[in-house]
């Protein structure tokens, strides 16, 4: 045992040198030293393996990470007869030994041949600090930016040198910047001088954030008399600046909620604004759609799962057949003979809902189905304080672009003209050769199948259970009518009006209650303008 | 203020001055302005498009003008009232396409057109008096359907609902009658009777009727204002009217 | 005044239906409470109670027919008036739990407790009185219809445009009522009742009575219905029906016309409501839900909307339907609700009372033309010369 004490004396001596020389000399270092080092942690006090960690730390070496991640985890052994220190993977009985600085596997041993190197919070916690100075110095600038990164969620006064040595060698401008915001975190909670502070504290205003806000609040507590004021209205500017990005993230979620109201209206836009049918069964024909993006699924993922990707492409297309064929078919086979019944039209159509709501709970069951996302919808960005999701962001897209198609469908081509023909003036449009019923059948299989592909996308965010359909249609029909019926543009600015209300309301009233005061507002406004935002006025035609 | 229509606002039994009225953009009535006495039978002609229909509208309180004045014998300003007032103030009116209570009685018809109390719970406590018998058996008459007064409106022919029509605006007992097309779609022998039904109403009250129908118009032997494009062209008999260049242009030429 | 109103209203069909309602009235508790159950003419208990519940849903379906069948307003909504009335009545048996709560708190009701409330609400106040409760549940409906019929009628808010509304107004009390912080139990409602004025709510004898109340309920509602019907009123709310502007420029204000209707039918719905909840033991915000008003819809147009008898038969016979479905193919029932939706709307839009009614006065014109001609033919084989 002496020799080993010896041996850690002389350690600590390399340690006092390591602080005194730079990073710079880290190449000079040689391996041997840092497998001493390494070895040195296996039978250490805890006291002692935390001065330890913080001299591997100061070596600056990459090496050391695994070893002292493992560590941090608890696999990392000291051979008995040896005392190497291994990091260790379970294989049945026994450990696989992996070479703690190079990685390299070392053979396997028996469990009882080892100890484990032990470990508590507080060496943890020495550790996290050490592996943030350590990544600092990574070659990899995205390492060097998630060890900044961390380093300024845990602020602590041990990473201001780390921080200093790294932010002199930093050329990345983006870890910098990142680099320097850690490095006024943690002056804060340093003991640093009061003038350094009130630097480090515009920095940490400027960063803003909720991070940052706890950060203030914290140190408001222990910073003395001369510190406060600056604090207190560092934290007042945080707490506006977030209030403004809250709103702007209200937004957000409002025109999110828009473009599903829009998908799940623009159907019925054409059905009930255009042709005048009360078609209920429309959320079921939303539902259907969602369902055919299921089976979509379930067949690639069972036959062909590198295409998975390619689902919701393939999906689209099959959803607008299959809702427009079962639109066609009730057109054809209901709708038709209570043309100018709109009342008849209504209890047939919710006759139909009720048939194709069991239809699809006897085929697929009552419970949820499992939709995926494809990789490209799932996730998440940030922009500014903005949590942008990408799945939502893709259904805005989506939904302008079919509002945008439709909308050119309907002016700019021959079918588009016929529809409005019929629409205005149904005798007249006959005498012109136009052949109206197949118009009127054609219209209302569109009005379905958009509602269909609709269905494709909000099943990438909604549950697809049978009751799909139940929750958008009275949503739906409040948008066309508060859009104003028989105007698509009537219907795009209801959705998003409604969509970006209804968000507005819930951080006052609450999820549920906003709904209400949206829906008794949109009560209150279709007695104001009962024809809806965009009415067309005219010449009272009917007697 | 026009000068057609000077002084005469006291006296008349309604008053259209400088009406003007547009639907996105589209003028219907521009600056109409014209004048009904009492008593009188005044024939309203005009092309399709013209704003006869709105004109009719705007009396009766469906639509309101954007500018102008309308008055109803001289002091009662009829933009400041919706239909059911105007109604009971004693304007009627007969739509284009005749409209009666298709699943009532002849006779019901009537009975609900009578002018008496219209409350919710005076109509509902309502029985019907030897007094107001007397007077829809007095109309049936008059209407010539007597003999049909237990069909259902729906089961008569279309000159005979026109004409139940009529006697509903009777048993209304208005002081103006506004009537929409009365003779569209009947025989030459029903549009000489209707000609001398009108003339007998008018006897009693003032009537305004727009029709499409010289021949018609000619058997009413009244003054006719000839409107266009929103405001009046021409008035006066009907050979003066349709003597007038401008007429004859606009709508005879045709 | 009122005997003219009554004399009206007694038509022939009324008299023998309401007599039929007071005969059941008076013979189903008979044959309950009098006969042992090995009895052949015994009236098992649990038939009583669904029977009492099909005639709620007959003076609920009612109440709707006088407003669509006869107005023209399809109202989507009026579960939303039944519900109310159940409420208002579910609160009165909730106070009379009293002290019998898991709680055993005497004045607030269990779920109160639960939620850690320390006092009653103040809308909870006089719901302990029989008499209020039975009140209220006239008068919330009513007010409730009489302030957004009040609305939407002034703006002449018309045909669907109402339907949609009306749903609105059902879809956001429903979301109104799961919301715990409303003071009606949330999504569980108000159940566990005991008692209703002093007798035990699960006796034969109370739910025999409770039987009677509902069938006499309906038949008056029949009578008072028969009455609006058939008196001017009537005529003019079927005339704007059909040719609404019509009777405007008759001079008829159409909203206060339509708005009395709705008011009376939604007071009816709430009676409706408020005999209901003893019966069935529960009431919970899924009676707000939009799909139940559609339902009632049906009921009135299997039936036949526009007419009276038409409406109850059809809750009787479609809820007898439901009855028997979910009993036997519960996987069917919607394909059968569906259906008969479909189908009504298509092949039988004046419902079975209406298309009989048609069938047998066609069947008396044929016969009175038959004898007109064979009168002529005799006239005319006897007097040659005799014209007409």
């Amino acid at each position: 045992m002496p020799t080993r004490l010896i041996h850690r004396f002389l350690q600590c001596l390399l340690i006092a040198f390591c602080v005194v020389v730079t990073v710079l000399a880290t190449d000079l270092r040689a391996a041997d030293d840092l497998r001493t080092m390494v070895n040195a942690l296996g039978g250490g006090s805890f006291q002692e393996n935390q001065k330890q960690v913080e001299a591997l730390a100061k070596t600056g070496d990459p090496k050391i990470v695994p070893a002292l991640e493992a560590l941090s985890e608890g696999d990392l052994y000291q051979r008995k007869s040896d005392g190497m220190v291994f990091i260790v993977k379970p294989a049945g009985s026994n450990f696989k030994l992996v070479d703690a600085l190079t990685g390299d596997a070392a053979g396997e041993e028996a469990k009882a041949a080892l100890e484990k190197v032990k470990v508590n919070n507080g060496l943890r916690r020495v550790i996290r600090a050490a592996l943030g100075g350590l990544t600092l110095m990574s070659p990899d600038a995205g390492v060097r930016l998630q060890a900044a990164q961390t380093i300024l969620r845990t602020p602590s006064a041990d990473s201001l040198e780390g921080l200093d040595a790294a932010l002199a060698g930093e050329t990345d401008s983006a870890v910098k910047a990142v680099l320097e915001k850690a490095r006024a975190a943690s002056v804060l909670v340093s003991d640093r001088p009061v003038e350094e502070k009130k630097a480090a504290i515009a920095t940490v205003v400027q960063t803003g954030g909720r991070d940052s806000l706890s950060l203030l609040s914290g140190a408001l507590s222990s910073a003395d008399e001369s510190l406060r004021p600056d604090i207190e209205t560092g934290i007042q500017q945080i707490e506006d600046q977030l209030a403004l990005w809250a709103a702007g993230q209200n937004i957000w979620y409002g025109l999110s909620l828009g473009s599903v109201l829009l998908l799940a209206a623009i159907g019925l836009a054409i059905t009930f604004g255009v042709m005048g049918i009360i078609n209920m069964a429309h959320g079921e024909m939303v539902m259907l759609g969602a369902y055919t993006t299921f089976v979509v699924q379930e067949i690639i993922r069972n036959s062909y799962p590198d295409a998975f990707a390619w689902s919701l492409a393939i999906a689209l297309p099959l959803a607008f057949l299959v809702t427009g064929a079962v639109g066609l078919v009730m057109e054809r086979g209901i709708i038709r003979f209570l043309y100018g019944r709109p009342l008849e039209t209504l209890l047939a159509t919710w006759g139909v809902s009720l048939i194709l709501q069991q239809a699809v709970r006897s085929i697929f069951g009552p419970t949820n189905q499992e939709v995926g996302n494809p990789s490209w919808m799932s996730g998440a960005f940030e922009l500014g304080g903005l949590t942008v999701t990408w799945n939502r962001l893709w259904i805005i897209v989506f939904s302008l672009a079919v509002f945008a198609f439709l909308l050119f469908l309907l002016k700019k081509t021959p079918m588009g003209l016929q529809m409005r023909a019929v629409t205005q003036n149904r005798r007249m449009a006959s005498s012109m050769g136009i052949r109206t019923p197949w118009v009127d059948a054609l219209t209302f299989a569109l009005g379905s199948g958009i509602a269909g592909i609709a269905g494709v996308a909000l099943s990438q965010i909604d549950n697809v259970s049978p009751n799909l359909g139940q929750g958008y249609i009275i949503d739906s029909f409040m948008v066309v009518v508060f859009g104003g019926v028989g105007n698509l543009w009537g219907t795009l600015v209801g959705a998003f009006t409604l969509g970006i209300l209804n968000k507005f309301l819930e951080p006052y009233a609450g999820a549920v209650l906003g709904k209400i005061l949206v829906l008794v507002l949109i009560i209150l406004f279709i007695q104001k303008r009962p024809r809806g935002l965009f009415a067309l006025k005219g010449r009272a035609v009917e007697a | 203020m026009n000068t057609l229509v000077g002084n005469t606002k006291p006296n008349s039994i309604l008053y259209l001055d400088g009406v003007s009225v547009s639907f996105d953009g589209f003028k219907a009535l521009n600056s109409l302005s014209f004048v009904i006495e009492p008593g009188e039978l005044r024939a309203i002609i005009g092309p399709n498009g013209a704003g006869k229909t709105t004109m009719m509208d705007i009396i009766t309180g469906k639509t309101r003008p954007d500018s102008g004045e309308v008055f109803f014998k001289g002091s009662i300003d009829l933009t400041q009232k919706d239909e059911a007032e105007i109604a009971q103030l004693g304007i009627g009116r007969k739509f284009q396409k005749p409209t009666v209570f298709e699943s009532h009685t002849v006779w019901d018809n009537l009975e609900l057109a009578l002018n008496r109390k219209r409350g919710v719970f005076s109509t509902l406590f309502y029985r019907l008096t030897a007094e107001d018998r007397a007077r829809i058996e007095e109309i049936l008459s008059t209407v010539r359907l007597t003999n049909r007064k237990d069909d259902f409106a729906a089961n008569l022919s279309h000159g005979q609902k026109q004409w139940l029509e009529i006697g509903m605006l009777l048993a209304q007992e208005p002081e103006l009658l506004l009537v929409d097309e009365p003779v569209a779609g009947m025989t030459d022998a029903e549009t000489a009777e209707t000609a001398v039904l009108l003339k007998e109403i008018a006897k009693t009250r003032s009537v305004v009727v727009v029709e499409h129908d010289m021949g018609f118009i000619r058997d009413l032997g009244v003054k006719v204002t000839c409107l266009a494009e929103g405001s009046v062209l021409a008035e006066g008999s009907i050979d003066f009217v349709s003597a007038d260049q401008k007429v004859i242009e606009n709508y005879l030429g045709r | 005044m009122i005997t003219s109103f009554l004399a009206k209203a007694l038509g022939r069909n009324i008299v023998i239906a309401v007599a039929i309602l007071l005969v059941l009235a008076a013979l189903v508790p008979a044959l309950n409470l009098l006969t042992t159950s090995d009895h052949p003419l015994h009236v098992p208990t649990y038939i009583v109670s669904l029977f009492g519940k099909y005639l709620t849903y007959a003076l609920l379906a009612l109440a709707l027919d006088l407003v669509w069948g006869f107005c023209g307003i399809l109202s989507l909504g009026h579960a939303a008036f039944f519900a109310l009335g159940g409420y208002a009545m579910g609160m009165y048996l909730m106070r009379q739990i009293g002290a019998r709560g898991s709680y055993g708190n005497p004045l607030l009701p269990d779920f109160m407790v639960f939620l850690n409330w320390k006092e009653l609400p103040w809308f909870w106040y006089g719901f302990d009185m029989f008499w209020f409760a039975a009140l209220m549940a006239v008068v919330v409906p009513g007010l409730l219809a009489f302030v957004f019929g009040w609305f939407a009628f002034r703006s002449r808010v018309n045909g669907v445009y109402l339907s949609i509304i009306t749903q609105a107004m059902t879809f956001a009390l429903l979301l109104a009522f799961f919301r715990n912080d409303m003071g009606f139990g949330g999504n569980n409602g108000l159940t566990d009742f005991k008692d209703i004025l002093g007798f035990n709510i699960q006796a034969n004898g109370t739910r025999s009575a409770l039987f009677a109340a509902s069938a006499i309920a309906l038949a008056l509602s029949l009578i008072i219905t028969s009455g609006i019907v058939r008196s001017k009123y009537g005529k003019i709310l079927v005339g704007v029906r059909d040719a609404e502007s019509r009777t405007r420029f008759l001079g008829y204000r159409v909203e206060h016309m339509k708005l009395f209707a709705f008011v009376v039918s939604a007071m009816m719905a709430g009676i409706a409501g408020a005999l209901y909840v003893p019966q069935v033991g529960i009431i919970n915000p899924g009676e707000f839900d939009p799909a139940n008003s559609i339902e009632v819809v049906i009921w009135a147009a299997v039936g036949g909307r526009g007419t009276l008898i038409g409406p109850i038969v059809g809750a009787i016979l479609v809820n007898g339907g439901k009855s028997i479905f979910t009993a036997a193919f519960p996987e069917f029932w919607l394909f059968a609700l569906g259906g008969l939706f479909v189908l009504v709307t298509l092949f039988l839009p004046k419902g079975i009372v209406g298309t009989a009614r048609q069938f047998v006065e066609r069947r008396k014109e044929y016969r009175k033309a038959r004898e007109a001609e064979d009168a002529r033919t005799f006239a005319a084989a006897a007097e040659p010369q005799a014209a007409e």
